[in-house]
């Protein structure tokens, strides 16, 4: 056994055994503990349990990759998942704190006094969540797999069972401490080879720094230029100027309106906290957020200086290439059989071809760190899997149990049976979970692009007006969830039909210039207008619900209402 | 403040808390949108150290706004709060 495989071992048993601990002593007894950890988080807790939540596999392991090979156009990501933070923060997550209920359908079906409005968010926030959740428990293990030669699927089922030892049993409690260590072990993870890369590379320790001040920037930009790429720097190189923008803010307004980042912020004692909570969150979200581009420059830089234009024997007696060939995310194709492999922009002409995922995981080895510091990455990617699968999988639970069965079906359920219920759900869902990540469905990716599509098209609009908009009524807000949810989902279905619907060309290239991951925006304006425009030829709201609403605008009182649950 | 109705106080803060709202989401839009995406070409000669402006700002610059843009507003929000006794 290697000296990096036993390094792995000890990261990944001691941070499992840490987090089964926490959720042994943090296992709750009622719904409340159950569904918003008792409402006693503080502040700052909560924002490292909604970094740990938000920041997936995809953002640990993938996405660096991601902007390295899109270079400006990558700031889609960086921007778009950090910028919603800005509008959860100052337009909906203190007044849904206020608001004091368990869920996001709790606020859509009672602020628009409908069980039709209620049930198809609770639908949605299932679709969203279980959606997100597959790639997680694929994530798991993908990780296991590569790290410690173990089959995928046993790497999936290990995780499964940690992650349904602490959520069964504490719930959002367990998973909320949980997801504060796991917050610490994956940044942790992410930083120690961005640093070190850093330092080699720039002679700077602080990547943020040294992509500033030293000349490697001028160096990649030149590099691209001599191989046939555009500039890194260049602006709008893949994608319009108008899709980058939509695309950014469609994936903004998804994430302020992906359920189970909204249900963090009902976990805090009081509206201050929330608005304190959702500045933490982002400060700790841009650890990460502000060190992957660094390291995607560093990266990209470093794989064409080590690889483009070397003798293939050469290249091959590297021992990370040799390695990362293995799994196949590193190809080398000799096209011109010259014994030299070289990259090129067009994909049928290079003769190399890198996996995205490649570029965090294989860092370490390319910058030739201590063995230990792999182990760490392994335990970091798994941390930001596994808390990321608990949190979703806690809305699954929250929207199925408490939403469903006991708002909708059964209201006379004692807290005893809504607890047992709560568990069975997400003892379900985690095996679901796990299943889907055993037999991933083929169109996982596009999918994806429904989840923020759709989030952004009902969601946020809904839950926005519902709160700045007083005239905004049942009717209005039905139609405008529709119409954003039908105009979306069709768009993206049409635009992806070659995925999931079989067809030999897409039915449909873009929506005037916008692609599939930008069109949530067109769907968030027709559900704004269409609600906007019902609402006022339709009856005013009763004058309770007006009341309701007014209430939620006052910060004061959060902490007593919630005896009218 | 104790001659004003509750109702005068509850209409005054909000519209102290949409003014705030917009004034931080017009910066939200400007270092993200204006900056980082709509000016991309034209300031695309300006370096910050070694690296184009707008390519700094979309991939940093804009962030660590951001952050800012959230503390400022729970910190000015503490204030109105207290100005408006409707505070916790």
């Amino acid at each position: 056994m290697s000296e990096v495989m036993i390094w792995t071992i000890v990261f990944v048993v001691l941070s499992f055994g840490l987090y089964m601990y926490i959720g042994f002593a943090a296992r709750v007894r009622d719904t409340k503990g159950f569904y918003v950890a008792g409402q006693g988080v503080p502040a700052i807790a909560n924002g490292a349990a909604t970094a740990a939540d938000w920041m997936s596999a995809a953002s640990f392991i993938s996405m660096s990759g991601l902007i390295s090979t899109m270079g400006f156009d990558g700031a889609v990501y960086l921007l778009g998942w950090t910028g919603g933070y800005v509008l959860l923060a100052l337009l909906l997550a203190p007044y849904l704190r206020k608001f004091n209920k368990y869920t996001v359908p709790d606020f859509v079906g009672d602020r628009y006094y409908s069980n039709v409005a209620r049930a198809v968010a609770a639908v949605s926030a299932v679709f969203i969540s279980m959606t997100y959740v597959a790639g997680q428990m694929r994530g798991v293990g993908v990780v296991f797999s590569r790290f410690l030669g173990l089959d995928i699927n046993t790497g999936v089922v290990v995780g499964m069972i940690i992650v349904a030892f602490f959520a069964v049993l504490g719930g959002m409690k367990g998973i909320t401490w949980t997801q504060v260590a796991q917050f610490f072990v994956l940044i942790v993870a992410f930083i120690i080879p961005a640093v070190a890369i850093s330092m080699k590379l720039t002679g700077n320790p602080i990547p943020q720094l040294g992509l500033v001040f030293s000349d490697i920037v001028p160096k990649l930009n030149q590099l691209q230029v001599d191989l046939g790429f555009k500039e890194y720097t260049q602006p709008f190189r893949s994608r319009s100027m108008i899709d980058v923008i939509c695309i950014t803010f469609s994936l903004m307004a998804g994430t302020a309106g992906l359920p189970h980042v909204i249900v963090r912020f009902y976990t805090v004692p009081n509206v201050r906290a929330a608005r304190y909570s959702a500045g933490y969150a982002l400060l700790f979200i841009s650890l990460l957020y502000l060190t992957a581009p660094a390291l995607a420059v560093f990266a990209r830089y470093n794989l064409i200086q080590t690889l483009h234009n070397k003798p293939l024997t050469e290249v091959r007696q590297l021992d990370w290439v040799n390695s990362w060939e293995k799994t196949k995310l590193l190809k080398f194709d000799d096209k011109n059989a010259d014994g030299i492999v070289e990259l090129k922009p067009v994909a049928k002409d290079s003769e190399i071809t890198i996996d995205n995922d490649i570029i965090v995981l294989a860092t370490p080895e390319i910058a030739q760190l201590a063995p230990f510091v792999i182990g760490l990455v392994a335990a970091g990617a798994l941390a930001a899997a596994l808390s990321t699968a608990s949190g979703l999988l806690l809305v699954v639970s929250s929207s199925v149990a408490h939403d469903i069965y006991y708002r909708l079906i059964n209201p006379k359920a004692s807290e005893a049976q809504q607890l047992l219920v709560g568990r069975i759900v997400i003892f379900i869902a985690v095996v679901a979970a796990g299943y889907f990540g055993i037999n991933p469905p083929g169109f996982v990716a596009e999918v994806v692009a429904f989840a923020f599509g759709l989030a952004a098209a009902s969601f946020f609009p809904i839950i926005l007006l519902g709160i700045f908009d007083k005239r905004t009524n049942s009717q209005g807000a039905i139609a405008g969830m529709l119409t954003g949810m039908i105009f979306t989902a069709g768009m993206i279905i049409m635009m992806r039909s070659v995925q999931l619907l079989g067809t030999a060309t897409p039915i449909m290239t873009d929506f005037m210039g916008i692609s599939a991951q930008g069109v949530g925006v067109v769907g968030l304006i027709l559900n704004l207008v269409v609600t906007l425009v019902v609402s006022r030829v339709t009856p005013p709201p009763p004058a309770h619900i007006q009341e309701m609403v007014e209430s939620v605008r006052v910060p004061r009182g959060a902490g007593s209402a919630s005896a009218a649950h | 403040m104790s001659k004003q109705s509750a109702e005068e106080r509850a209409i005054g803060y909000w519209k102290a808390n949409i003014s705030l709202i917009g004034i931080l989401l017009a910066i939200w839009a400007i270092v993200s949108f204006g900056l980082g995406y709509l000016l991309a070409n034209p300031l695309n000669g300006i370096m910050i150290g070694n690296v184009p402006f707008p390519f700094w700002m979309a991939q940093q610059g804009a962030i660590i706004t951001f952050v800012i843009l959230i503390f400022a507003y729970a910190k000015i929000m503490d204030g109105i709060d207290a100005k408006f006794d409707v505070n916790e």
